[in-house]
């Protein structure tokens, strides 16, 4: 009976002044918890939105900050309202842009595939192991994740350089004469994004395999399916859940990635989050930069909205 | 038993993928040569040359601050949504606040980044506040994408979590406040701190959006490896690797030793 009397320590409890206070001020505990991180996401992330449709509708100049206003009140107290759509035209008909996208999408596409090709056998022997091994093996997937980004981006530059390891290796035992060009290629990007966001697939993809039910498998051995036949009749119909999230994690970040072809790419590998920062930094045209970032979300929703469709039906197998 | 084997390669070869750069990162670091893939001898100036560093020094104490204070406001927030979600059934707004707590987590970098400085570019136009672009603007930001991270790990303890403790507290006449600070906050420790290292780690780690809506003097560790990176290959950087990675291995070695020692609930 250690709080025998829980309204004797009340008032030392610090947050007890806090809510008193509120209270005076008419306010709920239960409204501050629904409203202080509503608040913070409409002024931080909403909003912030609102004002890129803004820019995006507004005219390029040199100045500080480089655009027009959309609002301009004249001297006799009229509202001009200039929307300026030439920028989305721009978009639209210089190549550029579209080819950017395209091979966005097509980079994210194929870095998700080969990372669920990957992944697949990687979550399945996880799943599959003693208990002890088990974790051992997650902890193993986790681990790189939590160490910078960047810095295992970086460690990919000294293995792919012309005189990095792999070429030095190569070279060494003979197999080549002259050094792979492998660096700044669209190749790099591509190991570069299996490899950052190789966990992202394999986790979502135990999760779903480690609770597949044994019996099952067993059913399906008695029945007489072979192990081949067993995969794809049982096991592989199951983890589509599995599979359809770890696709997520791999393909939204991928899209937009910057870091990734900015580093390990070539001049010619076109990523759309390059081209809108170029246009920001390099060019300085913050409202291109704007039209070409809402442009890029709703190139993201259909694929999306494409696997999230996906999803429910498959729960339901 | 042939298909185990083959299983167990591929396994293998998986790791050896996801550890292999690491490890050649780990290794050059300790060379000698200022080439990072050409072994010259076993020499630790790379560290020593580090250290005497005063941008990567100044940029490190910069990221943990930002790091540090918008993880803390992140959790204080991040958990006041997550109670929100999970525990208030109805409210006004609700579809609202679990939109915004979703798309964070599914942003591209680039987006979030020029949207939040085009906003403070705004908001100071408006208000003068806040004045300039530099640490402040990277915290907002940064607790902005923390929030949602910690909302979530916060949610699904939350969501999983045996209620019957908080109603018997709530039974014998504890204030709903009283029943939070007292039952649910020490049930959900756990998952507070996980989320406040989640969130810690993606702030340290964060170049995109920190570029974006960071000025002058604020450059964090993060911008400045990737402008040394972008002029090639060094090893200092090689070396920082190597301390961010023994830190981090520690720490979650530390963890899974205290996660053995705990009895399963």
């Amino acid at each position: 009976m250690t709080s025998a009397a829980p309204t004797k320590d009340n008032g030392k409890r610090p947050w007890q002044f806090v809510i008193r206070l509120l209270a005076k001020l008419g306010l709920s505990g239960r409204t501050l918890v629904i409203a202080a991180p509503t608040l913070w996401l409409l002024v931080f992330f909403l909003i912030p939105f609102a004002v890129v449709c803004k820019i995006a509708l507004s005219e390029a100049v040199i100045a500080r900050p480089p655009y027009l206003p959309l609002l301009e009140w004249t001297d006799d107290g009229r509202m001009i309202v200039t929307l300026n759509f030439a920028n989305f035209q721009f978009l639209a008909e210089d190549t550029l842009y579209i080819a950017a996208y395209l091979s966005s999408l097509k980079i994210a596409f194929f870095s998700t595939l080969y990372a669920l090709i990957i992944a697949y056998p990687m979550a399945y022997f996880i799943a599959r192991s003693r208990e002890n091994i088990r974790n051992i093996l997650l902890m193993l997937v986790i681990l790189p994740f939590w160490t910078s980004f960047l810095l295992r981006v970086y460690a990919w530059i000294g293995f792919l350089k012309g005189n990095g390891v792999i070429n030095n290796f190569l070279m060494s035992t003979g197999i080549i004469s002259d050094p792979l060009p492998m660096l700044h290629s669209e190749f790099a990007v591509y190991v570069g994004i299996v490899y950052t966001y190789l966990p992202f697939m394999i986790l979502p993809l135990y999760t779903n395999l480690v609770k597949l039910d044994g019996a099952m498998l067993e059913a399906a051995a008695d029945l007489g399916a072979r192990p081949m036949t067993t995969f794809f009749t049982v096991t592989l119909p199951l983890s589509i859940p599995g599979i359809i999230a770890g696709s997520m994690l791999v393909f939204i970040p991928a899209v937009g990635e910057f870091v990734i072809p900015a580093l390990l790419g070539g001049p010619d590998t076109l990523m759309i989050g390059r081209v809108l920062w170029d246009e920001f930094f390099s060019n300085r045209d913050w409202p291109v930069a704007s039209a070409v970032a809402i442009a890029m979300l709703v190139v993201m929703v259909l694929p999306i909205m494409f696997l999230r469709n996906a999803q429910p039906t498959s729960e339901s197998v | 038993m042939r298909r185990s084997g083959l299983l167990k390669i591929t396994t293998f070869v998986g790791f050896a993928f996801l550890y292999a750069p690491i490890i050649s990162l780990i290794i050059f670091s300790f060379n000698k040569s200022r080439l990072v893939t050409v072994w010259a001898g076993f020499s630790t100036k790379w560290y020593g040359e580090l250290f005497r560093d005063p941008q990567i020094l100044d940029a490190a104490i910069i990221s943990l601050k930002i790091a540090t204070i918008s993880a803390s406001v992140a959790l204080v927030f991040g958990t006041m949504a997550a109670i929100a979600l999970t525990r208030f059934r109805r409210f006004r707004g609700r579809t609202l606040l679990t939109g915004m707590v979703t798309a964070p987590l599914v942003m591209p970098e680039v987006i979030t980044g020029l949207s939040l400085l085009l906003l403070f570019v705004a908001m100071e136009r408006m208000f003068g506040w806040p004045a300039g672009r530099g640490m402040l603007t990277i915290i907002l930001a940064h607790t902005t994408f923390n929030l949602a991270f910690v909302a979530v790990v916060v949610q699904s303890r939350l969501a999983t979590l045996d209620q019957s403790m908080e109603e018997a507290a709530q039974d014998l006449g504890a204030t709903p406040t009283r029943v939070f600070f007292d039952i649910t906050l020490p049930i959900i420790s756990p998952a507070l701190i996980s989320g406040w290292l989640l969130a810690f780690t993606l702030s340290l780690d964060d170049l995109v959006i920190a570029s974006f809506v960071s000025g002058p003097g604020s450059s964090t560790l993060p911008m400045v490896i990737f402008s040394k990176i972008r002029l090639g290959v060094s090893p200092d950087v090689n070396a920082l690797a190597t301390i961010m990675i023994g830190i981090v291995a520690v720490g979650v070695f530390i963890t899974a030793v205290q996660l053995q020692r705990r009895p399963k609930a």
